[in-house]
Order: C-alpha cells, then structure tokens, then sequence
C-alpha cells in the first residue's frame, strides 16, 4: 500500500465509513494515520470530556459532522446534579474559531444554551443537520435562530430535551426559501405550535422523511400534515386523549392509508383507543414502534407486526396495586416474542416476569441486539416458582449472540453475572439495579465481558474489591458509574492513584464537599455515586462543587 | 361458615368482594373470624367490623395520591423505575387529573363505553337519606370497599357537622348501614335507572354503574320492587 499515491489511499478510505474501522485504520502506519486523519469527516465521541475541542480539531482538520455525548446515562433518572457538566459551548466557540466547515452536529445530554445555538447558525455557512437528544438549557428562542440562518438545514430533531417555550414564532422563522428539510422532529416542546406555519413549511419539504409533532398538534392538523406528506417514513404523533367524532376519524384513516411509505411510529403519549386503531391498518409495514400507552396493549395488539424490529412499551400507571387486569406481565413478551421475528430491541417494563417466559423469548428471538427489560418492583422474584431470573437473563445472553446492550431487573443472584460474563461475549453495555450479592458478580462482568464499553450500577452490593481488581480494564472501557453501592471513598482514592488516566468523580450533593480535607476515618465511608472516565485531558475544569475529582 | 382456606384465598386477592350469598356462595368472602357475622341460611351482608383493615389503608394511600405525589411501592427509591423525567411528568400528570376527577366532562361518555376492568372517573354522587330533605354528595375516588363508603355515610349523617341543617340529633344510635340488621339500608341508582341494593357486586363494578345513593329506611326497603314508584317520586322533590 505504499506504493500508492495518498490520494488512492484516501479514496479507499472513504469507503470506511464506521468509526471503528477508521479507528483501526489509523493504527496501522504513521503514513496511514495521517492520511486517515486529515480525510475524516465523521467524528463521535463518547464522553465529551474524554478529550477537548482544540485536540480533536488539530487531528481532524476536515471535520463535517460530530456526535458529542455529555452526561452519564442514569442522569435521565434524576441520579446526576443538574450542573454536573456537559457544556457545548466551548466545542462551538472552537470550531467556530478553527472554521472548521461543521455540517452536522448531534449532542447528547449535553448542556445547550440559546447562545450556543446562535453562534452555530451564523458560523457554519453549509450546517445541515442538527440532531439534540435529552439536552437542557435553551429555549425556543434559540431554535428560531437556526431556522432563521441556517440556509441549507436538512435535519431538526429535538428528542425528550428540557425546552423552554416561549411559544413564539420560530416556526415562521425557516425562510420561504427552505425546502430541503428531511426531517422536523419537535416532539418534546410543550408549547402550542403555530400550525399554519408549520403546515406550510411541510408543505414546501417535498423531501421530508421523518416529522415528529408535539402534543399541542391536534388530530385534525396531523392529518392535514400527514396528506400533505404521504411520502413520510417515519412518523410521530401528538397526544389525543378525546375519541375523535366519525367524520375526523374517517379523514384520519385515510391520510394514513396514503402514507405507504410510514415505517416507523412513535409518540402515543396518551392516545384515546380509537385513534389507535386508526393505525392498524399500516402497522403490518412498521419496523419501529414506540409506545407509551401500553394498557392498551397485551400482546394480543402486537402479534401480528411481522417486519417490527424496535419496540417500547412504557408503563401507563405505575400505580402496581391497580388493575391487575391490564397490567402488562411477561405474557405480551412473549407474544411479542412470537409474533415478531424481526425483532432486534426491546424496552419492556412490567409488573412481573418469568424464567419461562424469558428462556422462551431467548428461544423465539435470538437476534436481540438490545434487550431492556425493566421489572417495576426491585428484586421481584420469578412469580411461579419465587426464585431468581438469574435462569432466564441466562437463556437471553446464551442465545442472543449478537447481544450488545442489556438491562437487568428483578431478583438476581452473582449467578447472572457468571452467565454474562461467559456468554455476552459482545456486550458494550451493561445496566444492572438491586442486582447481585458479592463483589464476585461484578467481577464476572469485568473479567468476561472483553467489549465492555458502558458498566452502570446502582444499589448492588458492589465494593472495593471488585473495583480495583483489574484497573486496567477501564482502559478498554468508555465509563463506569456507581451509585448506592459498597465502595469507599479510600477504593477511589486508591484507583485515582492508581490510573492517572482516568477521572474518577465522586458526585456528593447534600454535604460540605470538601472530600479531601476530611480524616482518615472517612476512608471507609461509602461513596455515595462514583462516575470514572478515561480521559487524555486530565481533569476537567468546569466541575461543580457537588463532583469532587480525585 | 367461611373456612379459613377461603379466607385466606381472599385476603391475597386484590379485590374485596362482598356477597349476599345464600348458603356459602361463589362471591369472593373477606372476613377475620369473629367479626360477629354469623352466615344464616337466608344470607346476610357482611358488617363493616368483619372487614380486614386493608380498606382503610387503600384509602389513606389513594388519598395520599391525591396531589399527585410520586406513585409509590416501587418508586419510593429516587430515580426508579428507570424512566425519563419526561414520560414520567406525563404519567404523573395523567394520574392526578384521573385521581382528581377532572376528567368530568369525560364521564357521560365513558358510562357507556366503560367496561369494568378499566380506571374509572366516577367523581363525586349524591347521596339522599330518608327523613332529611337536603342530601349530601361522596366522593367514591376516595373510596375503596364498601366499608369505607358506608363509614363515611355513617360520619356524614350521623356525626354530621352541628348546624347542618336537618342532620344533628336526627339518629341516636350507629346507621350500620351494611348490616341488614340496622333501621337503614343502602342503595343506589344504576346507569339503567333502577334502584338496587348496595352490596351484590365487587366494589370495582358497583362503582362503574352506581349514580346516586340512598339510605332508604328499611321498612321502605321491603317492599323494594313496589315502592320503587314512591321513592322516586320522593327523589324528585
């Protein structure tokens, strides 16, 4: 290879598309890595504080799209103090600086500020894409500024972020000259929504794949929506708790009879019966639905959705002591199981579950990619027999090769970590809650699961030893989080010692936190959340009082 | 007699279900041993001291639900069940305004399409007692079991509030109004129309077609079928 020019190279390496591949590419010869680094165009990084924005720009000159994620996953659980971190602004203020010709920014959980917002529209002339999941800080004043500049905006997907609505007009904000949006997803605003504005601006993106209403959009606007755009893939509705009159209901289904191309459904946050209904007709074609209203469905609903390959269902009332009747048990899993071959992910939370059921579904689906299942009840037992679901998470990491991400729930012994450990050979991450009895069920984990990326835990009886067993096994790792569990603040010390490569945070809220000035007793005190991070930048400067870094 | 394996059986179930039931009957039976509610051949309801305290505390916990607090049992613990704070807001919304009764205006529509297993917002009902003119309305939300229902028709009438009109000094003695021994009876209005007596179906049916009570005298309560003309007419007034 090296006897061809760089430009041949290069060509070949556009090819590569995949983050690892690239990742590898560049270890392979200093020739190759310069030529890997100077042709990328597509950058993501786990952990925004794994590295700072003038590194990443010093080696990726060419930068067009970068994926930044900030805070750890449990921060969605209210477990993460609202300062802790994640500020993009600095990230923008230098490519912006750089005049890196950025394209496509997507952040999650991060720290967004409407400034942020403005100084991107107006710094990056050919910005297309801007993709925000569970960010905070910024309002709709802020969205008006990138429908206002950014010309060439294809994409503006806003997932379950904390908006601000100033009901104002940033809808009216895209110029009549915008007509390339592909997808316009405002699902989480809680504000009315100009619906004119938005009718017009849906009718004017003959390209527009993807569109997520929020609540305000009332049934009769969505479908005028969805008839103005039956060349839709993917599609989210609003909330619609009244049963529409005969003649709405009629229109409605004929809008979606329309939409052949609709593959994807989702939203559903409280949906009278009857509109859901109206959706039968096309769900035989859907590959990806998200449901939130799952009292209506008992699997009986769902057995038919042959080409489903993502599904979520949510619990409709947490209330567990009320209808047993529609609560949703390991019987619609396992109709799910049967009835959709395809299926690759699945959230499911329930009020109970079985080792039969699970060592069904393994059988019934073994091509789970993501497997979520979230019993409501912390250690509820198999409740046939009383005994663990260690068996049944077994039969699910046994048969599901390919298995990649799993969540845990219910009674569980160090027995399921054993089974994790020796057969989720690809598993990156890895949820576990009121699980375990002794530091050997982490170790387990730690010492079998070699693709470990992501390891969250809280409430086990999970302590030192298990933490510094192998510390460099979080060389190989992105993060760890622990919260509510058995390690010490003398454990962190010592591992902080240990790998100076790694930020090991300990997150304290309620008291003075000036962790290191206290005695030696305190050593032995448990350490109320742990995050560690491997970083090449050292400890972070922006950490608030409440995150002590060792 | 109930046997104990009954009682048991009972006691795990969720429902509370009372049963005028002739001779040992299918109706689920609650009831500690000793509450005095000796079964006859004729059949008798059950006396609300033969209820297990399981009533009272549902009670005090929907009423705890009431401001919208976090739902409880398993999400005592911060940050669990491991839901986003945006779906859960929903789901805590939704079931306050279901545990407010603001769903009022859904209600007539509902009667119909209703079906039992489904949560109901039945809200507040009139409840009218023979002998006194100006009636009372209960919320049946805040209610659990018969029991409960009939302990707070029982405070309302007759621990009623000095200087409420007609009410104070009227009864001297404990309404019992589940116990068919008492000088009054319990009964309702159903979706239909017809007046029947309180007590026959699971709480959860009763309070998916009851629209008014009535404490009827029993002497009323006899003749039941034939009276239903005069205690209507009565109801108008």
């Amino acid at each position: 290879m090296n006897y061809f020019p760089d430009e041949v190279i290069e060509h070949i390496f556009d090819f590569i598309a995949s983050h690892k591949d690239r990742n590898s590419i560049s270890l392979v010869s200093k020739s190759w890595h310069k030529i890997e680094r100077c042709s990328r165009k597509r950058v993501f990084i786990g952990n925004c504080y794994a590295i700072n924005p003038e590194r990443l720009i010093q080696r990726f000159p060419s930068l067009r799209s970068l994926t930044l994620k900030g805070k750890p996953h449990f921060a969605d659980f209210n477990l993460v103090p609202h300062e802790w971190g994640g500020f993009v602004h600095p990230w923008i203020v230098a490519l912006a600086k750089a005049r890196v010709g950025l394209e496509e920014l997507r952040l999650k959980r991060m720290v967004v500020s409407d400034e942020s917002l403005e100084l991107l529209s107006r710094s990056f002339s050919s910005f297309k894409s801007l993709v925000l999941v569970s960010c905070e800080g910024f309002t709709t004043d802020g969205l008006a500024s990138v429908a206002a500049n950014c010309r060439h905006l294809r994409e503006l997907d806003l997932q379950e972020n904390e908006i601000d609505d100033h009901r104002g007009q940033w809808l009216n904000c895209f110029p009549e000259s915008s007509t390339a949006l592909t997808s316009l997803n405002f699902s989480c605003l809680k504000g009315e929504t100009n619906l004119a504005a938005l009718e017009r601006l849906v009718a004017r993106s003959p390209n527009l794949e993807s569109l997520k209403v929020n609540r305000a959009v009332p049934l009769d606007a969505l479908t005028r929506l969805m008839s103005c755009a039956p060349q839709l893939v993917d599609l989210g509705v609003g909330s619609y708790e009244n049963e529409p009159d005969q003649e709405s209901f009629m229109k409605l289904m004929a809008a979606i009879k329309k939409c052949t191309e609709l593959r994807s459904l989702s939203g559903f946050s409280e949906v009278a019966p009857l509109c859901l209904t109206a959706f039968y007709p096309i769900c035989q074609n859907l590959t990806s639905l998200n449901l939130s209203y799952a009292a209506e469905i008992q699997g009986n609903h769902l057995i038919s959705y042959f080409e489903l390959q993502e599904l979520r269902v949510f619990p409709s009332d947490l209330h567990d002591e009320e209808d047993n009747d529609t609560a949703v048990t390991e019987i619609g899993l396992v109709a799910i199981s049967a009835g959709c071959p395809k299926l690759h992910s699945i959230l499911y939370f329930c009020k109970q579950m079985t080792n039969a059921a699970l060592i069904t579904v393994a059988k019934n689906c073994p091509n789970f990619i993501r497997f979520r299942l979230c019993i409501l009840e912390p250690n509820k037992p198999d409740h046939t027999t009383s005994q663990s679901l260690d068996e049944g998470f077994g039969a699910i990491v046994q048969a599901c090769k390919g298995l990649r991400r799993l969540s845990v729930s219910g009674l569980l012994t160090d027995k399921v970590f054993l089974y994790i450990g020796m057969y989720a050979e690809q598993l990156e991450m890895l949820s576990i809650a009121f699980a375990g009895d002794t530091d050997k069920g982490m170790l387990y984990v730690l010492n079998g699961c070699k693709k470990m990326r992501k390891l969250e835990i809280r409430d086990s009886p999970f302590g030192n030893a298990a933490l510094l067993a192998d510390v460099d096994k979080y060389r190989t790792m992105r993060s760890l989080w622990m919260s509510s569990c058995e390690v010490t603040l003398g454990g962190c010390k010592r591992l902080a010692r240990n790998a100076p490569w790694l930020n090991v945070e300990i997150i304290n809220e309620n008291e003075n936190n000036d962790v290191m000035e206290r005695n030696e007793e305190d050593e032995r005190e448990k350490v109320d959340r742990l995050y560690l991070y491997r970083t090449v930048v050292g400890a972070r400067k922006d950490a608030p009082p409440c995150v002590t870094i060792l | 007699m109930i046997s104990e394996l009954e009682m048991e059986k009972a006691e795990s179930e969720l429902e509370l279900g009372l049963g005028l039931s002739l001779g040992g009957g299918t109706a689920a039976k609650i009831g500690k041993p000793g509450g005095g509610g000796a079964w006859g051949e004729s059949g008798r309801l059950l006396t609300a001291k033969d209820f297990p305290s399981v009533g009272s505390k549902r009670a005090a916990d929907s009423a705890s639900h009431a401001g919208a607090s976090p739902p409880r049992s398993s999400s005592q613990v911060v940050g669990w069940p491991p839901i986003g704070s945006h779906r859960m807001n929903s789901l805590a919304s939704k079931s306050a305004r279901e545990e407010e009764g603001e769903a009022g205006k859904k209600k007539v529509k509902d009667d119909e399409t209703k079906d039992v297993n489904k949560k109901v917002q039945v809200g507040f009902i009139k409840v009218n007692i023979d002998g006194v003119a100006i009636g009372r309305k209960v919320d049946l939300n805040a209610h659990s079991s018969y029991e409960n229902l009939a302990q707070t028709l029982e405070d309302m009438f007759f621990r009623g509030n000095p200087g409420t009109i007609g009410l104070t000094g009227q009864f001297t003695k404990p309404l019992r109004l589940l116990d068919g021994s008492s000088e009054f009876v319990l009964t309702y209005e159903d979706k239909e129309g017809d007046w029947m007596l309180v007590g026959d179906v699971p709480w959860r049916m009763f309070i998916t077609s009851v629209k008014r009570l009535r404490v009827m005298k029993t002497s009323e309560a006899n003749g039941l079928a034939a009276r239903h003309q005069e205690s209507n007419e009565r109801q108008r007034k």
